[in-house]
């Protein structure tokens, strides 16, 4: 076991795909000789050089786009963009190219690309460098959408999402970065697209993803001081989700709370929900609620701690379901 | 009056436009200015150009009886395929008339190990590619999205959001450059990629951005532009305050202007252009100056925007007469071989009538195929809902 921080998990997963792939190329803006503006590429572009760790043009679409040419030479471009609130600008390649082309193909085209995201807020940046788009993505049939939370998952997953042969948007929790935890480099790695428990519980099952997992983890440790046992969800996959995972703890515990900082309106917790109410109607206990950004523009930062869901409001939803 | 007009989508202008259109001045139809490369004359007359002439020396008789061939041939087809599409057989279908020199010239300059990037108009090309004409028809006749191998012919998938297909070709030659396919020498590895695009994608984001990660990464891609004068109903005027080949040098490449309609000097300048992107030397941007003869698409009505004395300006500079000319002057063919393409065409539209009437629609379910590589839990769900579904209604029938 080592210990390491979600930005070096990311760093040596993507270390350890190029060493075992040599088609395996990164793409963006920054992140050679700097090493991305987290310091997420390090120290490659040194070890792997510069036709293999590519400094982009300033332009996003552009950097998706030309990384569809070099996967359709055979390559396994790995994109970073540099913030979650810069990916609009190649949202039509990835929507209408990226997601689109094997189907238009008829099976004959692959693109295994991933696209890198940091995401979400909590770092008092200005506009543009806190969002949560996952939702848009998930809802792109052709996509997979991934999250990782802690360090191990970073190193696992980054690398399962250079070896898929669909493409995968890869979204990193920018505010986690330099959170540490323990990552087994020997072990077998979780599959990428299962949920995981991270916190077993019998009361109610909160269902979180990326930065909101380490949240939703402390707010059950403060609800154990009360008394209330809360089962915590990792998602890690979007899109597909791992249904099975979260119904058998709902129909467990009966009660469930989905958090996510993107705005809640047409959020993951939507797609959740109406799922859930599908599959456990006859377990549940109370509605399915969500605890999410509020439906607005992202605000300035001195008040996106009252935009975000925090500790608080997940326990004040999870006292709301256990009451109903 | 409107003889540009398609049949069958146009009632007919009404007297007033009638009138109007007749004691109009006869536009100002460009004609490329002295900058534009021209071997052959509309008129089928050889011009001397000592930077371009050796480009044509590996020339035979040959193969020029082949452009010949393949101009009218892929005109043929484009005409039967307007024709499947006006008595429903087609849902739309994107013409190339007027463009076959520009596609024919380029596309006979690529080797095998070349790559192209098409837009949906791209059918000479795709003929000079080797790919089958009716295989352009499926995603027309709303069978498909595409139903050809890219891979197969190094010819693309037909790309419809306008100008995206560029940044993918520039990628592709990025590539191309860390497979070491680039200046090596070898004519059977050097690779060059083309983009096709038009007049007016030349505004899109995409094509400006290509231009520059192709120029910094001195990637081996030509830039093709057909400009074809008309971005469906807006003239070049409303995309460009400069000649098009122009823009090239503020991104730091060469650009030339070549006569569109002749399928020597198309032949010629993408030749020295994809052999300067072999040997490592990078981008170049072609703008092959030529005219959209017809409508953008069947569903278009061009009578409402442009006359038709400008098509008229235009139909004597036709691609397909100014080489049969210059074949017959310099007696590199007779009346036999024209006889004899003319029946092959007829041949061919006749094939590709009978595949287009005869082509299977898919079944409901491979819509869920090809979706993703591997298994995906909501695909297959919603595969097997969809068959059950179908599956109930069967069951009643039995009742």
């Amino acid at each position: 076991m080592t210990s390491m921080t979600i930005a070096k998990g990311v760093n040596n997963g993507l270390r350890a795909a190029m060493e075992r792939d040599p088609k395996v190329v990164l793409m963006g803006e920054d992140i050679g000789k700097l090493g991305g503006v987290f310091r997420v590429t390090d120290g490659l572009q040194k070890d792997f050089g510069e036709d293999r760790v590519i400094d982009t043009p300033l332009a996003e679409a552009g950097i998706v786009g030309t990384a569809i040419g070099m996967a359709l030479r055979g390559y396994r471009p790995v994109v970073e963009i540099q913030f979650d609130g810069f990916i609009y600008p190649a949202f039509d390649h990835i929507v209408s190219q990226v997601a689109k082309m094997r189907a238009r193909s008829l099976g004959k085209v692959r693109l295994p690309m991933v696209i890198r995201i940091p995401v979400g807020g909590g770092i008092g940046a200005v506009e543009h460098h806190s969002e949560s788009n996952e939702a848009y993505f998930a809802h792109t049939a052709g996509l997979k959408v991934v999250c990782c939370s802690n360090a191990e998952d970073a190193y696992w997953m980054i690398q399962q999402a250079i070896e898929s042969d669909d493409p995968v948007l890869f979204y990193e929790p920018k505010r986690r970065y330099w959170d540490k935890s323990e990552v087994d480099v020997s072990a077998a790695p979780r599959e990428l697209l299962k949920a995981q428990v991270v916190r077993e519980g019998a009361d109610a099952t909160l269902v979180a993803y990326g930065p909101m997992v380490k949240t939703c983890l402390q707010a059950a440790e403060a609800a154990a001081g009360e008394g209330k046992d809360l089962e915590v969800i990792d998602l890690r996959s979007l899109s597909p989700l791992d249904l099975d995972t979260v119904a058998s703890s709902v129909e467990k515990t009966g009660r469930t709370v989905v958090v996510h900082e993107a705005s809640t309106f047409l959020g993951m917790g939507a797609e959740i929900a109406a799922a859930l109410q599908q599959r456990c109607f006859y377990h549940l206990e109370a509605p399915v609620l969500r605890v999410g950004g509020y439906n607005l523009p992202y605000p300035p930062s001195k008040l996106e701690e009252e935009f975000l869901p925090d500790l608080d409001r997940v326990l004040d939803a999870v006292d709301r379901s256990l009451a109903f | 009056m409107s003889d540009n007009a398609v049949a069958g989508v146009s009632t007919g202008p009404a007297e007033d436009d009638v009138l109007a259109e007749l004691t109009a001045p006869v536009p100002e139809v460009g004609d490329g200015g002295p900058e534009m490369v021209q071997l052959l004359t509309p008129e089928g007359q050889r011009v001397e150009n000592t930077e371009y002439d050796h480009y044509l020396d590996g020339l035979t008789d040959e193969d020029l009886r082949g452009f010949y061939r393949d101009l009218v041939l892929i005109r043929r087809v484009d005409a039967e395929a307007t024709a499947l599409q006006r008595q429903g057989e087609l849902g739309i279908w994107a013409s190339l008339l007027g463009q076959e020199a520009a596609q024919v010239g380029s596309g006979r300059a690529l080797r095998p190990q070349d790559y192209a990037f098409p837009t949906y108009r791209e059918h000479g090309v795709a003929w000079c590619r080797g790919v089958n004409p009716l295989n352009l028809l499926g995603l027309f006749r709303g069978v498909n999205h595409g139903g050809w191998d890219p891979n197969e012919k190094n010819f693309h998938l037909y790309t419809i959001v306008i100008g995206a297909q560029t940044l993918h070709a520039t990628g592709y030659a990025m590539g191309v450059q860390r497979d070491g396919a680039v200046g090596t020498g070898d004519p059977d590895r050097d690779t060059a990629v083309i983009a096709y695009f038009g007049d007016g994608a030349s505004a899109q984001g995409d094509v400006n951005e290509a231009f520059v990660y192709a120029a910094v990464n001195n990637a081996p891609v030509v830039f093709f532009c057909q400009n074809n004068q008309w971005a469906i109903s807006e003239p070049n005027e409303r995309q460009t305050r400069i000649p098009l080949y122009q823009r090239a040098r503020g991104f730091g490449f060469p650009g030339v202007r070549v006569d569109g309609n002749d399928v020597l000097a198309v032949y010629a300048v993408a030749t020295q252009a994809l052999n300067a992107a072999r040997s490592g030397q990078g981008p170049t941007f072609i703008e092959a100056y030529t005219y959209r003869m017809g409508a953008h698409t069947t569903s278009d009505d061009p009578t409402k925007y442009r006359v038709s004395a400008e098509v008229e300006v235009w139909k004597h500079r036709d691609p397909i007469e100014r080489l049969k000319s210059c074949l017959v002057h310099q007696a590199k063919a007779d009346q036999g071989f024209f006889d004899a393409v003319d029946g092959e065409a007829d041949e061919l539209a006749a094939q590709v009538r009978e595949g287009c009437l005869t082509m299977p629609d898919p079944t409901g379910d491979s819509m869920f195929d090809h979706v993703y590589v591997e298994p995906h839990p909501v695909v297959e769900a919603e595969r097997r809902e969809f068959a059950e579904y179908h599956a109930g209604f069967a069951t009643e029938g039995g009742h």
